[in-house]
């Protein structure tokens, strides 16, 4: 079954925040339900499909449908880190096709950033334990007496990857530097983005080694917040006032560690990305505008190589001098800033970056970085870590 | 050397041998006697065939180091790597017993155990 065509999104919605001492995860997730809702002209009694991740607490599916008071039909809580909202907009596609529900509400939302300042202020006081970032590894994951002993960090294991694309490739930190500078020249646009100042490629590699050969610039940043997108049935999409944009192409796969046989040249995105293609009859070359996961400039780097845009080790003269730069280079990335600049709530990236796509293609991103006539856009997530397992999810996205 | 304390691994019932293994300084590997290929981390059913005929069988415990990469300063720095072994597999571990200039990418490596707080001794290499 192709799912080309077979829904559309009819909102989407950021939450403004980026530090959320005063509002509950929950509460959170409410707001961005709201504010898709508001943006595509529904009301909530509309919504009979619901769909999150592990960022939603408690039950998940359960606990959110209560919260908001949705009677629901069907439910999805596909969890695969950060990719997870670009993979629930296909399994509401498909949940729609097979006549499922008609219309699929997508929340993520989380606080990190004021949960581990909450920490910080309890270990000053002398109460509690060091914050962690991210929650606590699954003691029966079968990989963790092999990994957690010699200290994987989300940092190092994508800087294990940078440095072999280096080492296969000749690939350079100024080149991924780039990809940092090119966000930065459209967050300075957005004034919700956390970051708005423009960095060079010499701020970039002169900020702090954080696991080499990454530096702290190279980085996104940890910020609360999140978003919301709705996916409808094509005749419901018709008579909503808004712009339409279908659901073109899709594909998702995971990558792991394949029983020790690692190769670190590709990722998961060399898998879903051609599955996409496929399905939505274009190629590279047709898109215009991509959301690209930037949990590190690397995976950025990475995605670009593994969905075709450049051939597989020449990621690195695809970005320098300013090739992802709205306007100025060959291909117009992450226009919000994305997650190196702008936001990555619950520090997962996936619906900012189909919320971006979808600003875009209406004509409604800010007009110093808007797409002139964009029609065609992509979305790309990875979730998880590229060094030892994670879930790429890729869209094509159409502007009728 | 870091001075970063080592977690005890926690030891699921199928990986045991290998953890007795480590704490005598050997290297375990799990072989599948049905299709012939080595795995890792070690587990009953074969990931490449899905026979449940897997056997434990030693590594020579030498390899050449994949990638790399430090993470913290001073006496806290560590460095995480994946090593290939000579036997085809690559494993996540830690460089050790050298300082991180001088690790390097193809560099030949040998396995060394270093103890655990309060669990099984840990597989890391050190350049030879």
């Amino acid at each position: 079954m192709s799912l080309n065509g077979a829904a559309y999104i009819v909102g989407a919605y950021e939450h403004p925040t980026r530090k959320a001492d005063a509002l509950s995860v929950l509460r959170l997730h409410a707001d961005v339900a709201k504010g898709a809702l508001a943006d595509a002209g529904l009301s909530k009694d509309d919504i009979d499909g619901y769909f999150c991740a592990g960022d939603a607490p408690g039950l998940g599916t359960t606990t959110v449908a209560e919260y908001l008071g949705l009677k629901l039909r069907h439910v999805d809580s596909t969890e695969c880190g950060g990719s997870a909202p670009i993979l629930h907009v296909a399994h509401a596609a498909a949940a729609i096709a097979a006549g499922q529900c008609n219309v699929a509400l997508i929340t993520l939302a989380g606080r990190p950033r004021a949960a581990m300042a909450e920490a910080q202020a309890r270990l000053a006081d002398g109460k509690g334990k060091a914050p962690l970032a991210l929650k606590p590894p699954d003691p029966d994951a079968p990989e963790l007496a092999f990994e957690l002993p010699y200290g994987p960090a989300t940092q190092n294991l994508y800087a294990i990857v940078a440095r072999r694309h280096m080492h296969e490739f000749g690939t350079t930190s100024e080149q991924l530097a780039w990809i940092k500078v090119a966000a930065s020249h459209h967050a300075q646009h957005n004034p919700h983005a956390m970051l708005r100042d423009v960095v060079t490629v010499a701020d970039v590699i002169n900020s702090p080694l954080v696991s080499d050969p990454l530096h702290r610039l190279d980085c996104c940043v940890m910020s609360d917040g999140g978003g919301a997108l709705i996916v409808a049935r094509p005749e419901i999409a018709m008579q909503l006032k808004r712009p339409l944009v279908k659901v073109r192409g899709t594909g998702e796969a995971p990558k792991h560690a394949m029983g020790g046989q690692i190769d670190l040249s590709y990722s998961a995105a060399a898998w879903s990305g051609p599955r996409a293609f496929a399905e939505a009859g274009v190629t590279p070359a047709d898109i215009q505008y991509a959301s690209l996961y930037d949990s590190f400039t690397i995976t950025v780097l990475m995605q670009l190589e593994d969905l075709g845009f450049c051939k597989k080790g020449e990621g690195g003269r695809f970005v320098a001098d300013g090739g992802l730069i709205s306007g100025a280079g060959r291909l117009p990335f992450n226009t919000d800033g994305g997650g190196l600049c702008n936001n990555h709530p619950a520090n997962r990236g996936g619906v900012t970056k189909v919320i971006e796509a979808v600003r875009q293609l209406r004509g409604e991103a800010h007009p110093a970085v808007q797409v002139t006539n964009c029609s065609l856009a992509l979305a790309s997530g990875i979730g998880g870590a590229l060094a030892s397992r994670h879930t790429a999810g890729t869209l094509i996205l159409e502007r009728l | 050397m870091s001075d970063r304390k080592i977690p005890a691994p926690r030891v699921l019932p199928e990986s045991l041998a290998y953890w007795q293994a480590a704490d005598e300084g050997r290297l375990l590997l799990k072989k599948c006697r049905a299709c012939d290929r080595l795995h890792h981390y070690p587990r009953d059913i074969c990931p490449h065939c899905l026979s449940d005929d897997t056997v434990w069988v030693d590594a020579a415990g030498t390899g050449s180091v994949y990638s790399f990469s430090t993470m913290g300063k001073g006496e806290a720095a560590y460095t995480l790597a994946l090593v290939t072994l000579d036997e085809g597999v690559t494993l996540m571990t830690n460089l050790v017993d050298a300082a991180p200039k001088d690790f390097a990418i193809g560099q030949r490596v040998k396995v060394v155990f270093k103890p655990s707080e309060g669990g099984h001794a840990v597989a890391m290499f050190s350049p030879f």
